[in-house]
């Protein structure tokens, strides 16, 4: 492996690691605060121990999401230097205003964690809708950082000097809100199936139920109103590509020939050397229309595209197939869901439907990293779309190769205990935070 | 606008080395207690540190960003020739953040205490060794921007006994921030005196450190008497912080942990700005004396400008927040404890 490779990888896992605890830590305060009213509310312990039971994993989490977070604002440098020279200050406004937010999270966490029976109920309460909404905000601001590096604005690029730098006009990129809202879904989606498939399980297994049941119920209200909205969010998201980055949607479609009326291929394996795709199923037309909004509009292909600044198309292609593919099954499940509650309440306390919910926990974080791989694929060669090379921003210190097995290892290991240390939490429930167990036991 | 700036910048670094420092230190005094006490030691020091331990490793963060947006090109080069000591200093901080988690909320207390409490006390110490190791590499003027070959370039840039003699020096002013700080979290007389001497304890070494790095500093031809006794303000910061820490002596046997804790931030303080007072504006010395100036090297006009409105309107929502929760769950607690 060389130096450059290692570097990107280093970065892509380093990111899709700390993207998993960022989105629970941004979700899961406000599954927590829906619980917490619904106890200060009806009083019903049981609203209390859930409550109780998921601060303690937003606590892990938010450890954890936090010094990955660290590590990923010195990694910016420590790979990419000469990127973040040019970029630090144009790109800067979200990071410094996240500063604030973080802070805020923090300090509310602080307040929410050990403010039990201490603080007035309401405004402890408060404070943990505040982590919510802070965390929310700061991945949003994170997102509008990554958004400029796919749609660069707020400077004036000339004979390499970047000029007239405007830190706000580069925050509001053209890419920020798309890619904003469909992030934000993605977290409610991602964390909303992966808790309600763990609760699922719990149910299934017959252990501390009703417990697990409002859990249960919570999450995937949460999940499910999300993977609704999700491919409404995705098709802005795929005209605004179509728009700003026609080399990423062509990637992303294996779209290789500039047409009109242009096919939506469902699978298929693309040969980039033969410029086709086999073994894809073709819907004609449907491409432009989601690209342009009109089926007969002209889709740009790989070939109107420099060669030299095509991105990997089959990495690209296979992420989008999976992320869609993903994302529609849970639309799917979710309308279960909604005809169950509405309609066939028997369905409810059938085995079928939690089995889905079990099977579907890994979904929605897969289809998160395969969207950022999307984004991230999608946008090479370029590191600021259009304007600086990936390539051109390494570090030149060599020996990068190291430096990604050792933070590899220690991703590996870190996923390994975090893992071990949830499974505990979820199997202690009983005797840690169910009351009405603890109850019928003394 | 630069000097709000340069203001935060300077005040983040305090606040990381005396928040972020007396919790590396709570760590470190746990790795250096004897067996008997260290039960106790953790349970006084979680108590102390648990509802204010995130908000301390924020303004590393804010350092951080405050470096990379508004003066770019000094990130950058540290970046680039502190690369190795970065990375250490970032394992030990993964290390340290979730160990401490681990063992605070892992849902059962059984053998696995053992796997978390090592790594918690061991990279409490690592890490502020390696924070000492690049915040003396960047004035040591050892990095050679003209370097050929790997290790003049990327490790004698910060291996050198003048960097390791701060980076002990650093672990033990964590350790005696800690010690002092828990003084005033003790709930029993015996426990107190127990701290009362460890404090002792911790200031010897941190003199004895301290002269280790003058020392040091001697051995690799750095100026270091120079830049801290060359001028009358540095000279003043360190005849006010030698002052201090006489009268901060007198009044460790008295019951008055909050002067205490105001002496020993004093005394940092000053170290600090004795440190840098010399150099500014100057935060980098590099080897060909082309040293990266805060003022000639910061990014452009529109880029300060606004970091500074955003760090700012920032301080305006987090310094009511973050003084009411260390009120909250410090004074209060403090109250009820001495009725
Ligand atoms: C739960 C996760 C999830 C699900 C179900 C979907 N997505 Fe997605 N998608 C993401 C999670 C995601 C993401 C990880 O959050 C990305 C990466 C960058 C971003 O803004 O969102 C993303 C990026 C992304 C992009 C690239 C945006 C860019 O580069 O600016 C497009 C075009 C789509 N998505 C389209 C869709 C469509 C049409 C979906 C239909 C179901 C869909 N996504 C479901
Ligand atoms: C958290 C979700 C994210 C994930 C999973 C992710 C994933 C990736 C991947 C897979 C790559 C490697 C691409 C390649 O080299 O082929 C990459 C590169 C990179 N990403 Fe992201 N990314 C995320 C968000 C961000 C954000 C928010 C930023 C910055 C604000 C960012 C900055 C970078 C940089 C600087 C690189 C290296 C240069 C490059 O390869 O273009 N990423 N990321
Ligand atoms: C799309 C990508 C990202 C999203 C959505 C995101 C979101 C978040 C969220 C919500 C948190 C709060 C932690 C928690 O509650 O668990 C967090 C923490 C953090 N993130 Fe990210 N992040 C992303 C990428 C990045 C990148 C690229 C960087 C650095 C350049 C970064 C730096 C940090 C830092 C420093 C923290 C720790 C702050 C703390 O102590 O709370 N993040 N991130």
């Amino acid at each position: 492996m060389d130096d450059f490779l290692a570097a990107r990888l280093q970065m892509a896992f380093s990111l899709g690691f700390h993207i998993v605890f960022a989105c629970i830590g941004m979700v899961m305060p406000f599954f927590m605060s829906v619980a917490h009213f619904y106890w200060l509310k009806t009083k019903k312990t049981v609203y209390k121990d859930v409550t109780k039971a998921w601060s303690k994993g937003v606590a892990i989490f938010f450890a954890t999401g936090a010094v990955s977070g660290t590590v990923l604002s010195f990694e910016l440098g420590l790979l990419w230097p000469t990127f973040m020279e040019h970029a630090g200050p144009i790109f800067g406004m979200p990071f410094s205003l996240e500063g604030t937010a973080f802070f805020i999270e923090a300090i509310a966490l602080g307040f929410y964690m050990y403010g039990w029976d201490k603080l007035n109920v309401w405004f402890h309460w408060v404070t943990g809708v505040i982590v919510g909404i802070s965390g929310l905000l700061s991945g949003i601001l994170v997102v509008a950082a990554n958004a400029w590096m796919n749609s660069p604005s707020g400077f004036d690029y000339l004979d390499g000097k970047y000029l007239n730098i405007d830190p706000i006009a580069a925050m509001f990129n053209d890419a920020w809100f798309s890619q904003a809202l469909h992030m934000s879904l993605a977290a409610f989606v991602s964390t909303g199936f992966a808790v309600a498939g763990v609760h699922a399980l719990m149910i299934l297994r017959g252990r501390n139920v009703t417990f697990h049941s409002k859990a249960f119920k919570i999450a995937a209200a949460f999940g499910t109103v999300a993977a609704c909205l999700q491919p409404i969010s995705g098709d802005i998201s795929a005209k605004d590509v179509a728009q700003r980055q026609p080399a990423k949607l062509a990637a992303m479609e294996a779209h290789f020939h500039t047409e009109r009326n242009a096919a939506l291929l469902l699978g298929g394996i693309p040969d980039t050397a033969g410029k086709k795709v086999n073994y894809a199923i073709k819907i004609p037309g449907l491409l432009s229309f989601m690209a342009t909004g009109d089926f007969n509009k002209e889709v740009k292909g790989l070939d109107s595209i420099p060669k030299d600044e095509h991105p990997p198309v089959a990495v690209t292609h296979y992420a989008f197939q999976i992320m869609v593919g993903l994302g529609m099954l849970m639309v799917l499940i979710a309308i279960l869901y909604f005809i169950a509650i509405f309609k066939k309440r028997q369905w409810l306390s059938s085995k079928w439907l939690l089995r889905l919910f079990i099977a579907a926990t890994p979904i929605g974080f897969i289809a998160l990293e395969a969207g950022w791989t999307v984004t991230e694929v999608g946008r090479q060669p370029w590191i600021i779309y259009g304007v600086m090379r990936t390539a051109d921003a390494m570090t030149p210190m060599p020996g990068i190769v190291y430096s990604f097995y050792l933070f590899t290892a220690v991703y590996v290991s870190l996923a390994i205990i975090v893992t071990f240390l949830l499974y505990r939490q979820i199997t202690m429930v009983g005797k840690l935070y169910d009351s009405s167990l603890k109850q019928t036991n003394s | 606008m630069i000097y709000v700036v340069i203001v935060f910048l300077w005040t983040s670094i305090l606040l990381y080395i005396l928040l972020g420092g007396a919790d590396f230190g709570a760590g470190i005094i746990e790795l250096f207690t004897s067996k008997a006490n260290q039960a106790k030691t953790r349970k006084t020091m979680y108590n102390a540190i648990g509802p204010i331990w995130e908000a301390n490793h924020m303004w590393l963060i804010i350092a951080i960003v405050i470096l990379f947006v508004g003066f770019p090109k000094i990130y950058t080069t540290v970046s680039i020739y502190l690369h190795i000591p970065l990375v250490c200093m970032l394992l030990g901080i993964i290390a340290r953040g979730t160990a401490f988690v681990f063992r605070n909320y892992d849902a059962v207390k059984d053998d696995m205490q053992r796997l978390y409490t090592p790594i918690f006390m061991y990279s409490s110490l690592i890490t502020p060794f390696f924070l000492g190791i690049i915040a003396a590499s960047s004035v040591s003027g050892k990095i050679d921007l003209q370097a050929k070959d790997f290790l003049s370039a990327y490790v004698y840039s910060w291996l050198n006994w003048f960097s390791i003699s701060v980076g002990v020096f650093t672990v033990s002013i964590c350790g005696f921030l800690a010690t002092i700080f828990i003084i005033g979290q003790t709930d029993t007389e015996q426990s107190r005196l127990h701290f009362i001497k460890m404090a002792r304890r911790t200031i010897y070494v941190v003199m004895f450190s301290g002269a280790l790095v003058f020392l040091a500093a001697y051995l690799e031809r750095i100026p270091l008497t120079d830049w801290i006794f060359g001028d009358i303000p540095g000279l003043i910061a360190i005849v006010a912080a030698s002052i201090s820490l006489v009268i901060m002596f007198i009044a460790l046997n008295r019951d008055k942990p909050i002067l205490l804790r105001l002496l020993a931030g004093f005394q940092i303080t000053m170290i600090l700005f004795a440190a840098t007072y010399t150099h500014f504006p100057d935060i980098v010395l590099l080897k060909n004396g082309q040293n990266l100036s805060l003022l000639s090297h910061q990014g452009q006009a529109r880029a300060i400008e606004s970091l500074a409105y955003a760090l700012l309107i920032g301080s305006v929502f987090i310094l009511p927040a973050l003084v009411y929760l260390i009120y909250i769950f410090q004074v209060r607690k403090d109250n009820a404890g001495s009725h």
